[in-house]
């Protein structure tokens, strides 16, 4: 793994997608260190002296020649709320690379399945499967239309599927209930991020095709790089760190999954 | 002007400088290689080990509260056997001193961890946690009266050679009577202070934060407290205090040793900076060329009451 830095960036754009998505796209000295997909950085919260700990958030884009890294949030609290009102300009002091990595498979189909926020990955890990010579599937499930903010560059790395729960787009139920999981499967590998009771749902999936589940978590943390052990998961050898023995976790490893 | 002065002695023992890591915030040192030269510390203590090994509390562990945050992490730990055989050879290279924590629930338990510690040649000295508020069955409880703390430290003291650091509960009455106690049963030095007792609460819910109910907090928001109590010991005891609690930047540091610190200890600001230890180290130096102080050690208690 690419060494980690404290590095400080500066906003260059903040892109509201809906009343409480946003991207959040940082200019930094280029080059910047290599990024995986799936890893995540602990972006602080300047100006903003009741928020105490930076935010651990999801790499969701990486241009190392360019020094660009951009975040996909939602906005779940006064942290979050903060990072959405940053202006062009604005010093953002970042904490980065951090975590482990989805596996980059380099044949078969691979299923990746995003539910809300869980997207913020998925971009770079379908270029990166695509890239390796894999053949990526996104499929992605919102509450409606609204959740939902698929650019060309997804239809460019990968085959695109949508649900809603209100069939506002795509078809309408749980990214469970899509058909893709359920007829002629043919895929080697699923990889997840998003809600848990989604990512267990497929877990369970997983198992019945006989294939990996890669989920990735969002326990909550303090430090980001396995000083403060507060983010731990149950595994079958015991608690681990979601920051550093994660955020990927090959769900047969995770208790209770 | 000549260079500042930065070597500080506690009890005994020389330290290059008086900016020291706190237990449980800094893992083993090596999680901090990439952003700092853990070389350059004047020492580290390392997460608290118990004699067995210990899985710690179930998730949540961690509330971020205004100025600061609650953890219950609950001492987990691979147990002091397997510190010695697998991360102290990975650790012992450092040129800074390293202070292990030693946790329990019983004083056989205590004493065991610490005889092992002995043997362990680059290890100049245990850190007593007789003060974990995250431990059900012991812990804090040594730390909270004074004939408990007392037996603990005897009990230690007796077979261990090296420096003996006993880390403080600040979730007492009166921290100078137990400072007192344990100084009695020949402590070296003296840590405080530890996290203290509180609660979050997530009023949607209704349901605890913590799976534990209750945590330790620290950062910034204890800070006021912590110099209290480190200047009342101070006045109360002989032997050198390493203070802790919400130290963020030199200022902070200075003002413990103000208050009677010779050392201090950094926590919390290694998960919000992992290199804040070394810029703390870069302050005290500017600090005390700007304010022509020779030595840090001038700084002892040197708050001007009126």
């Amino acid at each position: 793994m690419p060494r980690k830095t404290i590095s400080t960036f500066s906003v260059s754009e903040v892109i509201h997608l809906s009343p409480d998505t946003f991207v959040m796209h940082l200019q930094g000295v280029p080059p910047l260190p290599e990024v995986f997909a799936g890893q995540f950085a602990e972006v602080e919260v300047p100006g903003s002296p009741d928020v105490f700990l930076r935010r651990p958030l999801s790499i969701h884009a990486a241009d190392r020649e360019r020094g660009m890294l951009s975040f996909y949030v939602k906005t779940v609290g006064k942290g979050t709320r903060r990072l959405s009102e940053l202006l062009p300009g604005e010093k953002v002091s970042v904490v980065y690379p951090l975590g482990n990595q989805f596996t980059l498979l380099n044949s078969g189909k691979v299923l990746l399945v995003a539910g809300g926020t869980g997207v913020a990955p998925m971009l770079m890990l379908a270029q990166s499967l695509k890239g390796a010579g894999a053949e990526p599937t996104l499929l992605i499930g919102g509450r409606s239309a609204s959740d939902i903010h698929v650019t060309e560059a997804y239809h460019e790395a990968a085959e695109v599927l949508v649900t809603t729960e209100d069939g506002s787009a795509g078809i309408m139920g749980r990214v469970t209930d899509h058909p893709v999981l359920k007829e002629n499967f043919d895929f080697v590998r699923i990889c997840t991020c998003g809600p848990d009771p989604m990512m267990k749902a497929l877990a369970v999936i997983a198992r019945e095709k006989h294939v990996i589940c890669e989920a990735s978590l969002e326990n909550t943390m303090a430090c980001g790089f396995g000083a403060c052990l507060c983010c731990v998961v149950k595994t079958t050898e015991g608690h681990k760190c979601v920051c550093t023995e994660g955020p990927v976790f090959d769900t047969r490893n995770l208790e209770n999954w | 002007m000549a260079k500042a002065d930065l070597t500080v002695n506690i009890g005994g023992l020389e330290l290059k400088n008086p900016v020291m890591t706190a237990s449980g915030t800094f893992g083993y040192g090596h999680e901090f290689d990439d952003f700092i030269d853990v070389n350059a510390l004047g020492g580290i203590v390392v997460k608290g080990t118990t004699l067995e090994h210990r899985e710690g509390n179930n998730y949540p562990r961690m509330a971020e509260t205004p100025a600061g945050m609650l953890n219950s992490v609950g001492l987990q730990n691979r147990g002091a056997a397997y510190f010695a055989e697998h991360i102290y050879p990975k650790i012992r290279h450092y040129a800074t001193r390293i202070f292990v924590n030693v946790s329990g629930s019983r004083i056989e338990d205590y004493v065991k961890v610490a005889e092992m510690m002995n043997d362990l040649e680059d290890i100049p000295g245990i850190e007593l946690n007789i003060s974990c508020p995250n431990v059900k069955e012991g812990g804090m409880a040594f730390g909270t009266s004074c004939p408990s703390a007392r037996e603990v430290t005897k009990a230690v003291r007796e077979v261990y050679h090296k420096h003996l650091m006993v880390k403080l509960s600040p979730n007492v009455t009166s921290i100078v009577e137990i400072a007192k106690a344990v100084e009695g049963e020949g402590a070296d030095s003296l840590s405080l202070i530890n996290t203290l007792l509180g609660i979050a609460i997530n009023a949607e819910t209704r349901r605890p934060v913590l799976s534990t109910i209750t945590g330790g907090l620290s950062g910034p928001a204890i800070k006021p407290i912590a110099l209290r109590m480190v200047w009342q010991v101070s006045k109360g005891v002989k032997i050198p205090i390493i203070g802790m609690g919400g130290i963020m930047n030199a200022t902070d540091a200075i003002e413990f040793f103000l208050a009677g610190a010779t050392a201090v200890q950094v926590g919390t600001a290694n998960f919000i900076d992992p290199a804040v230890t070394v810029k703390i180290l870069d302050g005290i130096a500017e600090y005390l060329n700007r304010h022509n102080i020779h030595s840090v050690r001038d700084l002892t208690g040197a708050m001007e009451c009126c």
